[in-house]
Formats: structure tokens, C-alpha cells, sequence
């Protein structure tokens, strides 16, 4: 268990702080993940996708239902997570992680907003176009379009 | 594109957890009928995956990990000092279990046939456990124990030359890997058990966990906590209350030194 941590806890925690914007919390949710995992480590199945991002996509999950107050969602037994790059590595992951910030500095900036408010802030799309005064129509656009960009750094 | 149109946006939004109401009824809906719109969806999850790497920071302070390991200690899946035999694999589910058999065919069984068979078991073994990635870690830690190059194996045996009861140690010094798996023991009276201990070269001998036999007299000691780099001279068992003690009562009731 040691080493999965020693792996995967800066992922974890990373997400979970950036989210959450408070170190003490951000720590509840890197315990909360990886005791589900000890306790239950049946729980990740590889068929649902790489171990690195299914943690930290719950891991994510968990900090935005913490940001919320409201209870877990999200059953963690059911999120599959297809994603090529293998975030077990610290040089895969270094390299993902420039990738990822690449292309989110590419993207334009009422892109980018729309999709770190989606995903950091937990925002529903109908609260992100209250909080920009645009259209429902234009946020859902811009979020996957902000998505496809990221896949697509990795496909390329 | 490979999702259909109408829910390709929303999609997105499910993904993240951001879609609500009617939309999402209707996108979860379509999601039990539809194939290609799960695999999107998995797709959408891995970019959200990819995501989190934007919010690359520092690493956890180190109390956490201290804290983790301390919550983990406490919990019950995984006895913290000494696994007999049963408990253990009733704890560490049926892979774990599986692999000490084979392991335990290999130990006892010196012979290359029933070696190669066992590796063959292992490697299998692992293969399933590849799905449970934290069974599979501490069953490779057993194996690289038993297979490793510079592991030091000790034979305890009866020192009233009673040849019966018999304990096997196998220590790795750099890793404070260390197990030991004993048969034939005698039953101890209420509120005793058998402790182990390691003799180092110099110093006093240090616990290396407490421990009954079950009803057959066989006994099991997986990884108890032990300081790095200690070099052993031998291994020791010792009968002491069931909670162990900090240093031997005599007398040593089987001991052995590396072969």
C-alpha cells in the first residue's frame, strides 16, 4: 500500500487541492481514496481504465462532493476511465502533465474557463453560463470542445 | 464521430458530473441502450483524467502518509504484526492464499519439478491478480523474498532433539522482509503463545512476532515490523505471554542459524 501511495499520492492530492483550496481537506480526500482502496481493493478492476487516472478522476469526484456538502455521488465501482497515457511512471507522468498544461495554454481563454470551472469548481453548465451571462448552448460547446482538446494532445 | 449527436454534449457534461434534470435522466437513459456512447464516455472520463494533471502541486506533507499507514494498521484486513496461517489468507482473499500455497509447496518441497510447477502457479497467480493491484503488491514481496538472491534462509529445529517441530525463516537484510513458516509446533498452555526473534550479529535480539499454532500445529509469520539493514545471525522462538515480550524468556524452545 505504501508504494501505491508513494505512486499515485501526488496525483491524488494535487487534484483534491486544487479543488478544494485547503490543505486539511485536500488530506481527508488523498486518506478517503486510498482507505477505499486498501479496504476494498477489488474496488479498481483494470478493465475500468489505468490505475493513475481512475484515482485521480475519483479522487476529483470526491473533492468536488466535498466542495458541495453533499454526499458521494459518484459509485467508484462503476467509473471506467479510458485514457492512453500511464500515469504509474514519474517521466510519463512529467510528460502528460506538460502536455496537458500545453494545451490548455492553447486553448482560448473563455474555453479554458469554462472547463476549470466544470471541473475544479464543480460548476453544472447551467451555473457556469449564470455566472458568464452565455447561453447553455454555447458552455456545453465549449466544455467538450475543451475536452477533445486534451484528448487530442495525446493522440497526435 | 461515434456518439450520437443529440447526447454528444451531454456526454461531456456527465463526465464531469455537471449535467442535471431532465437532460441527465434522459442522457442515462439512452446510456443503457447505447454501446458506443458508454465507450465515449469512458473516453470523456480519461480526459477528465488527463485533466487533473493540470493541477500538478506539491506533494502530500509526510504526515499523511504517516496517517495513512497508521489507519491501515488499525484496520482489520490485514493482521499489523503476526498472520497464523488461516486468518491470514481469510484476510488477504483467496489470491494471497492461493500464492503462499504455492509458495509453501516450493519451501517445503525441494525438488526442481515441484519449483518450476510452483513458479508456473505463481506467475498464473499473478496474472489474476494483476486485477487487484494491492493483493498482487504483497504477494510479489512474498515471492521476491523467497526467490531472492541474497535472502539468508535459517532451519530452526527442536533443541531437546525432538525432531518434529520444525520453523523455517527466510530474511531479506536490505528489505526487513523476513518469513517464516513453522509446522509440528507444540500446543501451548492458556495465555502463551510462541515469539520469534531475531539474534543480530551484535546487540539484543529483536521481536520478530507473536504467534499460536493452529490446530495442526503450523504457524505462519508474514513480514512483521522489522528495522532496515539489520544483518541476522540466527532466528530464535521463544514462549512468552500472548502479548509478547520485549526480550526472550528462556527457555529457546527452537532456534537456527543461516544456512
Amino acid at each position: 500500500m505504501a508504494a501505491l501511495y508513494d505512486r499515485y499520492s501526488s496525483v491524488v492530492y494535487s487534484v483534491a487541492l486544487r479543488v478544494l483550496g485547503e490543505t486539511g481537506a485536500a488530506e481527508d480526500v488523498l486518506q478517503e481514496v486510498f482507505m477505499q482502496v486498501w479496504r476494498n481493493p477489488g474496488v479498481f478492476d483494470s478493465s475500468r481504465g489505468n490505475l493513475g487516472a481512475w484515482l485521480a478522476v475519483i479522487a476529483r469526484n470526491r473533492a468536488i462532493d466535498g466542495l458541495r456538502k453533499r454526499r458521494p455521488e459518484t459509485d467508484i465501482e462503476t467509473v471506467i476511465v479510458s485514457v492512453e497515457p500511464d500515469l504509474a511512471g514519474n517521466t510519463e507522468r512529467s510528460r502528460a502533465m506538460e502536455k496537458v498544461r500545453s494545451a490548455l495554454g492553447a486553448m482560448p481563454a473563455l474555453q479554458r474557463s469554462a472547463l476549470e470551472m466544470a471541473y475544479f469548481e464543480g460548476l453544472s453548465h447551467s451555473e457556469i453560463a449564470a455566472k458568464t451571462g452565455e447561453p447553455l448552448g454555447t458552455v456545453k460547446t465549449r466544455i467538450r470542445a475543451g475536452l477533445f482538446a486534451l484528448r487530442k494532445v495525446f493522440q497526435t | 464521430m461515434s456518439v450520437h449527436e443529440q447526447f454528444a454534449e451531454d456526454l461531456a457534461l456527465h463526465a464531469l458530473g455537471s449535467l442535471e434534470g431532465n437532460d441527465l435522466a434522459a442522457l442515462e437513459q439512452h446510456l443503457a441502450e447505447c454501446a458506443s456512447c458508454c465507450r465515449e464516455l469512458e473516453q470523456l472520463r480519461g480526459d477528465m483524467a488527463l485533466m487533473a494533471l493540470s493541477a500538478a502541486g506539491p506533494n502530500p506533507p509526510r504526515r499523511a502518509r504517516r496517517r495513512l499507514l497508521d489507519a491501515i494498521t488499525l484496520e482489520p484486513r490485514r493482521p499489523a504484526r503476526v498472520a497464523l496461517r488461516r486468518p491470514l489468507w481469510a484476510a488477504a482473499g483467496w489470491v494471497c492464499a492461493a500464492a503462499l500455497a504455492a509458495i509453501t509447496v516450493l519451501l517445503w518441497r525441494d525438488n526442481a519439478a515441484l519449483v518450476q510447477e510452483g513458479r508456473r502457479e505463481i506467475s498464473e497467480l499473478r496474472s489474476l491478480a494483476s486485477q487487484k493491484e494491492v493483493e498482487l503488491a504483497e504477494a510479489q514481496r512474498i515471492v521476491e523474498t523467497l526467490t531472492a538472491s541474497n535472502a539468508a534462509h535459517f532451519t530452526l529445529t527442536s533443541v531437546k532433539a525432538h525432531p518434529q517441530p520444525q520453523g523455517k525463516a527466510i530474511y531479506v537484510r536490505d528489505r526487513a522482509s523476513l518469513i517464516f513458516l513453522a509446522s509440528n509446533l507444540r500446543k501451548l498452555p492458556p495465555q502463551k503463545a510462541y515469539e520469534l526473534w531475531l539474534i543480530p550479529t551484535s546487540g539484543a535480539p529483536l521481536p520478530a512476532g507473536v504467534f499460536k499454532p493452529d490446530a495442526h500445529g503450523s504457524a505462519t509469520v508474514i513480514n512483521p515490523p522489522l528495522p532496515a539493514g539489520v544483518e541476522a545471525k540466527a532466528f530464535a522462538m521463544t514462549i512468552e505471554p500472548e502479548q509478547g515480550s520485549s526480550t526472550p524468556t528462556m527457555p529457546i524452545v527452537m532456534q537456527g542459524a543461516g544456512e
